[in-house]
């Protein structure tokens, strides 16, 4: 045995943040632990990149909203560099032709730009909205509910579950159950008035997901959003420095502290099975890597039908996982421009924030319905981030960056995407363009990435950033697969970390630390 | 008025397949003319007999004569391709490396938690050819398992007639109907035979325990086959026959069949009627050193764990009332299972059946076991506990069924 082809505890295949954080979780718990990147940068789709000449800009993800407090605290995020204060927290804007409506603080803490009853409702929902979201948060950081077999702490974990919606209150807890598959859009109607406010919140739930405001079980994107924390308050958001590449660079240095090896351009070509067991990996390089453990952060249907194979698992496994959905619905849109622009009506404290084009639940719903035959929406609706406003490293002097994610811009878009995207970055242009007039003109550089732009780069297929819809019928434990749902897969030693697992996708880090914590408890 | 009319009878003609309740099988003008007692029942959709003129006279035509039996129904996929064998290696519990071309396996194949789909025949026609045979219906399952295989799957059951020619004459009715080379043909074997200008495939295999072959031809072909063996085997016995003569043969025979002694797991809508190979009598056929198989980690696991809770037995039970979907007790009392197929058996001379039952009975524990025949005697049962012991299958063991050369009655 040459030194190459030494042993290692586990492989984790994919540096994105997931693999990271399950990397340097296992090396915590004493594990020799080899991490392969197929890219030559690790941080996956929470990288910050150069996407023109001086400008910089976090690659998919661009606002901090979830990362989940036991990964900052297993990992010591802190002592590596990562530090959220209260005063980082930036607000969400609604910008309305009738003048922008802002949430301020941990999601809409205080109301601006709304009636005094429109506050006071707010604030009556938004109570209710973060009280039944709590009830869903510890699922986050747990394996979801084993119906072939429960232990003794996942049954207590559950019994937890059910204590808290007892103690909602008789008519709390009907409440809850009521609105659990509810739509989000039928909610906002028997709540609020203010098409602003709802607009908002219509494109919150269903950012990310290929769902309308009034797609049945819409809401319970917006308890997925909400049940995220950071910096210790539900909802809060922050915009990191240096982009999302910073936190990824903390989580890199906890993993490097804690013994990772980390190999970037290191492209997985094919898992090792051994009679059922997942022995190793070949790298395409053809370098053969075995370990006792492999841990696949990539996406399920990548390592299952193309790094294990179709033939070394059973056929309603396969069905199973080739129907996972994943057909991506948002782009990414980033802007070099000559200077700020100017949102009207906004404030300075609010060109910080996020700004959101989304002026009512009914504009929303209608971006999305092209999207379900093919089409993008001709009126895109967005959320958009000025991130070098408060970081000017990312841009020249004078210069500024503008980040957006856009709906609806469907994966299997009719045209293609080739013939789409001159087309698709004109609508967005056209809708900037009537919210910061002028904007236009300053354009140095754009760069759209549609799905298909972000399943090439960021190895995502489907352009999904979830690695899987995150609806009711792919959550829980119907995720990734139902059966298969605890991080573990058919193929012994073989575990799945990333966002295609539970709970799913944006930059928390908890598929990657169950996954880790699931090895930990099966080898004690 | 006349684009109505059009419109009406394109339809009819399109749907016209509803008319027909239970299709025909190639062999039908025959069947028919045969069928004198007009007993049919329905098999996989076509009309088949379960008996043509005398029940016991079509079984003792298996045991003292030749038996020929319409097997077209039988559901049959045609699988090539440079990675048949890989793909039917996943696909099935046997190792498909080991059956040579021109070889007939017995084998099953399992869902992913190990519980049998179906059990059936493969035939290996040539190192990239198969044909694999079954109960039940599996096109979907046998496409999405094709999955990563360069592999073609395809259903030939209405393209392909079958007959079963089964008994101590079948040898000698193939050889003079000019089958050259038949005899060549061990336990197993098959080759492929011209007939009427075109290939048939012979088999020596059988549902039956006794010496037999199946023959399968083009559809367009098999009623020229049927008068062919027909003529041959006039002088030596041979006789058309209905499926309750099979299913005693087969029962003597030791063999199972899906959906009567065991519930195949697409089927079973309770969770306590699926069943693992080992639970049915297929535990020989797992290979837990070939590469991986469907079922493979449920199978071991549970092996690993002693959750397999049934197990199928051979039973004789004293006495001569066939105990045909008794009760099977254990010191009289306790109920630990069901007789899925008996009878009296004509060859065996002993009172046999099938059961399953619940491990740890039938397995560690098979003492002291009853089962309770309901006799129905003139509008009254008359309640009888029969001792019960377990032995060996096949209950009845024909040394010409393996005999080379075949015998010639």
């Amino acid at each position: 045995m040459t030194s190459s082809d030494l042993n290692w505890d586990a492989i984790v295949i994919g540096g994105g943040h997931n693999g990271l954080v399950a990397a340097a979780t296992l090396a915590r718990s004493g594990r020799k632990v080899l991490l392969l990147e197929a890219g030559n940068e690790i941080g996956g789709a929470a990288r910050t990149e150069e996407f023109a000449p001086g400008f910089r800009v976090s690659a998919v993800a661009h606002l901090l909203n979830r990362l989940h407090p036991d990964v900052m605290k297993t990992l010591e995020l802190e002592r590596h560099g990562l530090k959220v204060e209260r005063g980082d927290f930036v607000p969400s804007v609604a910008l309305s032709k009738d003048g922008p409506l802002v949430l301020h603080g941990a999601y809409g803490e205080v109301l601006t730009g709304a009636s005094p009853s429109e506050q006071s409702a707010w604030k009556e929902l938004r109570a209710q909205l973060l009280r039944y979201a709590g009830i869903l948060k510890p699922f986050l950081s747990r394996r979801p509910p084993d119906l072939g077999g429960m232990s003794l702490a996942e049954m207590t974990g559950l019994g937890q579950t059910a204590l808290a919606l007892k103690k909602l209150g008789k008519e709390d807890m009907r409440d809850f159950l009521r609105l659990l598959l509810m739509n989000v859009y039928d909610l906002l109607d028997e709540q609020l008035s203010d098409d602003r406010l709802k607009g908002l919140l219509a494109f919150d739930a269903t950012l990310g997901s290929h769902l309308g405001p009034r797609s049945p079980t819409s809401l319970l994107g917006l308890y997925y959003r909400l049940a995220g924390e950071i910096g210790g308050l539900a909802g809060a958001q922050i915009q990191p420095k240096g982009g999302m590449g910073a936190v990824v660079d903390a989580i890199r240095s906890a993993a490097e502290k804690a013994g990772v090896m980390i190999r970037p351009v290191s492209p997985v070509a094919k898992v090792i099975v051994e009679k059922g067991h997942a022995v190793g990996v070949v790298t395409q390089k053809g370098e053969t890597l075995r370990a006792r453990t492999v841990v696949s952060a990539i996406n399920p249907a990548t390592t299952i039908l193309d790094l294990v194979g179709p033939r070394e698992v059973d056929t309603g496994f396969l069905r199973k996982v080739k129907n996972i959905r994943m057909k991506g619905d948002a782009a990414k849109l980033h802007l070099a421009l000559d200077r700020p622009p100017q949102f009207t009506g906004v404030d300075a404290a609010g060109h910080k924030g996020r700004l959101v084009i989304a002026p009512s639940p009914d504009h929303v719903e209608c971006a999305f319905n092209p999207s379900k035959y093919g089409e993008f929406s001709p009126e895109p609706v967005m959320e958009i981030t000025l991130p070098s406003l408060a970081d000017q490293s990312l841009a020249p002097s004078g210069a500024c960056v503008l980040s957006a994610v856009v709906q609806y811009a469907p994966y299997a878009l009719k045209q293609g995407w080739t013939a789409g995207k001159p087309h698709f970055l004109k609508a967005i242009m056209a809708q900037l363009e009537a919210y910061a007039p002028g904007i236009g003109a300053t354009v140095r550089h754009a760069e759209l990435l549609t799905p298909a732009d972000i399943e090439a780069r960021y190895r995502m297929p489907g352009g999904h950033w979830h690695h899987g819809e995150l609806q009711a019928d792919q959550m829980l434990m119907s995720r990734p697969v139902s059966g298969w749902s605890g991080y573990d897969t058919p193929l012994e030693g073989l575990f799945l970390a990333g966002a295609g697992s539970h709970p799913g996708g944006g930059i928390s880090g908890a598929p990657g630390l169950n996954a880790a914590r699931r090895i930990i408890a099966m080898r004690a | 008025m006349n684009r109505h009319v059009k419109i009406k009878s394109a339809r009819s003609a399109a749907q016209s397949h509803f008319r027909t309740l239970r299709l025909g099988t190639p062999f039908q003008p025959r069947i028919d003319a045969l069928g004198l007692k007009q007993d049919w029942y329905s098999w996989a959709g076509y009309r088949a007999p379960h008996s043509l003129w005398d029940e016991e006279l079509e079984y003792f035509a298996i045991r003292s004569q030749a038996a020929l039996f319409d097997i077209s129904p039988m559901t049959k996929y045609r699988i090539e391709g440079p990675d048949a064998e890989a793909y039917l290696d996943r696909v099935t519990l046997r190792d498909v490396t080991k059956l040579k071309p021109g070889r007939v396996h017995y084998t099953a194949w399992c869902d992913d938690e190990g519980f049998v789909l179906d059990d059936g025949t493969l035939f290996r026609l040539s190192s990239t050819r198969f044909r694999l045979c079954s109960q039940e219906r599996h096109l979907p399952w046998l496409l999405d398992s094709a999955i990563g295989y360069e592999v073609s799957v395809e259903e030939e059951t209405e393209a392909v007639a079958g007959l079963a020619l089964q008994g101590p004459t079948s040898f000698a009715i193939l050889r003079d109907a000019g089958f050259a080379g038949v005899e060549r043909l061990k336990i197993f074997d098959l080759a492929e035979f011209a007939h009427d200008g075109a290939t048939i495939t012979i088999s020596r295999t059988g549902f039956t325990g006794d010496l037999g072959y199946e023959l399968f031809v083009p559809a367009d072909k098999a009623l020229s086959l049927w008068d062919r063996l027909m003529a041959a085997g006039e002088l030596r016995g041979i006789r058309a026959i209905g499926y309750t003569a099979l299913n005693r043969a087969r029962l003597e025979a030791g063999l199972i069949v899906a959906n009567a002694d065991f519930t195949a797991s697409e089927h079973a809508i309770r969770a306590d009627r699926l069943r693992m190979p080992d639970e049915i009598g297929l535990g020989f056929m797992v290979d837990p050193e070939k590469g991986h198989f469907n079922g493979r980690r449920a199978i071991l696991e549970a092996r690993a764990r002693k959750k397999l809770h049934h197990v199928l037995v051979g039973l004789e039970i004293e006495g001569n009332i066939p105990a045909e979907h008794a009760i099977v007790y254990y010191r009289k009392s306790h109920e630990v299972g069901l007789v899925s197929a008996a009878m009296w058996s004509p060859m065996a001379k002993r009172n046999i059946a099938l059961a399953s039952l619940q491990r740890p009975y039938g397995d560690t524990i098979v003492d002291d076991l009853w089962v309770e025949i309901y006799a129905m005697r003139e509008l009254q049962y008359q309640k009888l506990m029969k001792k019960a012991k377990v032995v060996p299958r096949p209950f009845i063991k024909l040394d010409r069924r393996t005999a080379n050369p075949p015998a010639d009655f």
